[in-house]
């Protein structure tokens, strides 16, 4: 017995130096795709991936590699074991679960034998290997980055926010980190207490040329076209930079201070309030609500065994909570923390007065049959009426006059509709959340709906409501139950909100 | 011209013109029966010779539980709108669902009242089993309220829209999700297509 395991460990060692081969010399061969960058404090490599189905694969050679993995070929039950200390993930060829530590996990695609290679979704690392390592494993998939282990590495976002001149910029840095701003003519140069930066920036225009990571990688440089000061605020752990660029007008060359604006001696550094932040604090998101659907007397669906819906929504609404405040550093409201019956109302209220830049509600589902499974999507739906009532105040709307002695018009939409003017973005905030749900969790036969749904259509901001499985269904019950089934959607859906809100920002800044 | 000749032909031109008007009353007017052929059925609503029946679509949850399907079933003919929305809630209302189609009206529910406005719009107000009975979450709710007003609109031509009631008031929801404060249009995207009509 253990000459053949001797043997078949040199014939996989023999199979992984070929397999080495291969990749370095036919890893070209399937469509490439930008690589993915896998950020540690100590270094930044490369991870290869290929496009294989119209799904983003990583080969498991080159994951053992990178993380010390071993990979084990059972050929005899068509898988491989992936360990790493003793602990271990069993995957099939074909399917698209694999076992971690005993455990079923979902993969969005299958595991699949590519020529020598076996190819598993680049989602592999996130949600099976990140729970066998020791070090903490982040997909950032839009950044195109793997962060490895405890890495600071905050999203640093610069948008345009008007061309001027003087041309304003707003560098964002979540969560928030300690800045030191050097600003010179034609360029300023900001230093961010980091190991590196999750960077993305939007086209620039007027005397900003452009911003860009700087030669080290926790600096960021506004290439400019004239004198410019920045200004550094830091409110609910986001560091905002505010970038002002004024033009070096000649007859007031040797004036370093941007001359156009009436404001007093400009002092780089000091948080002066700027009524620029405000205007930029609404494009920024800042808060979210997270609705635990029913509470109190009203339980909801209650499965056989006596689950109660009321329960599990507060239950997955706290890890939600967790993940987004963690790893987002964004204001959590949960509409109730407790056992408690709110109207629909009150649960509007919530998110309206928290001026919070999303509401998502959490349910759990029921249906009359058994067999009915899977996660759902609703959004609202206006009927014609209601549509045409918002029609007529949005067209007429009311003036106001102002202290300046201007007018400022109003859309006088009725408060109980306060999401009509959101449904373009809520209905993509539903297609995002039933991708990312789909990536995770079985869905149902229908699932993404539009529907006259009451709590929505109060929410004036992006809304939508999740009904995550059916609890009337005892397989479901049975999963809903489990620790495991309840991070994963809270996962899901955290996955949803980094989505929503990098193309919700992205959408406001043009 | 003298008076005799003039009221001659004035005598001669009525009668033209009484021969004409007759002429034109038997075109247009009301035909006559003949004699011994007496009107077969009374219009009279008093004296119902038989129980008259329209055949009404109703709505219940297809086998799946994810859809409404249309069922034809016999409902007693009225005179009235009012009078024919209530006998085709009630219809919907307590008959049971034919295997494998399932209910989606809690069992008890009654039909408080009906009336519609001139509108176009129908009220159907229930009793509070259908909120103390129903089972919870949002596909079941969509279901049972698009059940009512699919059901009313889909028989009732002069009805637009439905709003639900609750015990004689206007109630949010059923069950936390689905909102009852206007009046809805009928939604076909929840009615299993191809299905039997």
């Amino acid at each position: 017995m253990r000459s053949c395991e001797a043997v078949r460990r040199r014939t996989s060692f023999v199979a992984a130096l070929i397999l080495a081969l291969v990749t370095t010399t036919s890893g070209q061969d399937s469509a490439p795709a930008t690589p993915l960058t896998l950020v540690s404090r100590d270094a930044r490599r490369t991870i290869p991936t290929t496009m294989h189905n119209g799904r983003e694969a990583v080969a498991l050679d080159d994951l053992a590699t990178l993380f010390q993995l071993s990979v084990k070929e059972d050929a005899l039950a068509g898988g491989v074991t992936v360990s790493y200390r003793g602990r271990t993930i069993v995957a099939s060829a074909d399917r698209p679960i694999v076992s971690v530590e005993g455990r079923v996990v979902s993969l969005p695609a299958p595991m699949v034998r590519s020529g020598r290679r076996w190819l598993v979704p680049i989602e592999f690392m996130s949600s099976a290997l990140a729970s066998i390592y020791d070090q903490r494993i982040e997909l950032r998939r839009a950044s195109r980055l793997v962060v490895l282990g405890d890495v600071r590495l905050p999203r640093v976002t610069a948008s345009l926010d008007s061309p001027g001149p003087p041309t304003r910029a707003t560098i964002e840095i979540a969560p928030a980190a300690a800045v030191a701003v050097n600003a010179d003519p034609g360029r300023i140069q900001i230093r961010i207490d980091a190991d590196g930066l999750d960077f993305s920036a939007s086209a620039m225009s007027g005397l900003i040329d452009r911003v860009r990571v700087g030669d080290q990688p926790n600096t960021v440089v506004v290439d400019t076209n004239g004198t410019g000061r920045a200004t550094v605020t830091t409110a609910n752990n986001v560091a905002r930079v505010l970038i002002e660029v004024a033009a070096v007008a000649s007859s007031e060359s040797r004036n370093p201070t941007p001359a156009p604006t009436p404001s007093p001696t400009p002092a780089p550094s000091t948080p002066i309030p700027d009524p620029r932040a405000a205007i930029a604090a609404t494009r920024t998101w800042q808060t979210i609500v997270i609705d635990p659907g029913h509470g109190g007397d009203d339980v909801g669906v209650r499965s056989e065994k006596g689950m109660e819906e009321k329960g599990l929504t507060l239950d997955i609404a706290r890890r939600l909570r967790a993940m987004v405040e963690s790893r987002l550093g964004l204001r959590v409201i949960l509409t109730r923390d407790d056992d408690r019956g709110l109207s629909l109302d009150e649960r509007a209220s919530v998110a309206n007065n928290g001026k919070a830049n999303l509401l998502i509600s959490l349910h759990v589902n029921g249906s009359g049959v058994p067999d009915q499974s899977g996660a759902e999507v609703l959004h609202l739906q206006l009927d014609r009426e209601s549509a045409e009532v918002v029609r007529v105040a949005t067209a007429e709307g009311a003036a106001l006059p102002t202290i300046s002695g201007s007018v400022r018009r109003l859309d006088l939409i009725p408060w109980d509709l306060a999401q009509a003017r959101h449904l373009d973005e809520s209905s993509v905030l539903a297609s995002v959340l039933q991708e990312e749900l789909q990536r995770q969790v079985p869905m149902s036969g229908h699932p993404i709906r539009q529907a006259p749904m009451r709590l929505l259509a109060a929410a004036n901001m992006p809304a939508a409501l999740v009904e995550v499985a059916y609890l009337t269904n005892p397989e479901q019950a049975a999963r809903l139950a489990t620790d495991d089934f309840k991070t994963t959607v809270a996962q899901a859906v955290f996955s949803a909100i980094v989505r929503f809100r990098a193309w919700s920002e992205e959408s406001q800044g043009q | 011209m003298s008076m005799k000749t003039w009221w001659l032909a004035f005598v001669g031109a009525l009668a033209v013109l009484v021969l004409i008007a007759l002429s034109i009353a038997r075109m247009y007017g009301p035909v006559r029966s003949t004699p011994g052929e007496e009107a077969p059925i009374s219009t009279s609503p008093s004296t119902p010779k038989e129980t008259a029946h329209i055949t009404a679509t109703l709505f219940f949850g297809s086998p799946d539980g994810q859809t409404l399907v249309p069922v034809r079933r016999d409902v007693a003919l009225a005179d009235t709108v009012v009078e024919q929305g209530r006998q085709i809630l009630n219809a919907q209302l307590s008959e049971a669902a034919q295997a494998p189609n399932v209910s989606v009206i809690p069992t008890g529910t009654k039909l408080r009242a009906f009336y519609v406005t001139e509108r176009g719009d129908a009220f159907v107000d229930l009793s509070s089993d259908v909120i103390t009975g129903h089972p919870g979450g949002s596909l079941n709710e969509l279901l049972t309220v698009y059940s009512i007003v699919n059901s009313v609109i889909a028989n009732l031509p002069a009805v637009r829209r439905v709003q639900i009631l609750v015990d004689g008031k206007e109630a949010d929801t059923i069950a936390g999700h689905v909102d009852l404060r206007r009046p809805l249009s009928r939604d076909d995207s929840l009615v299993h297509e191809g299905d039997e009509k």
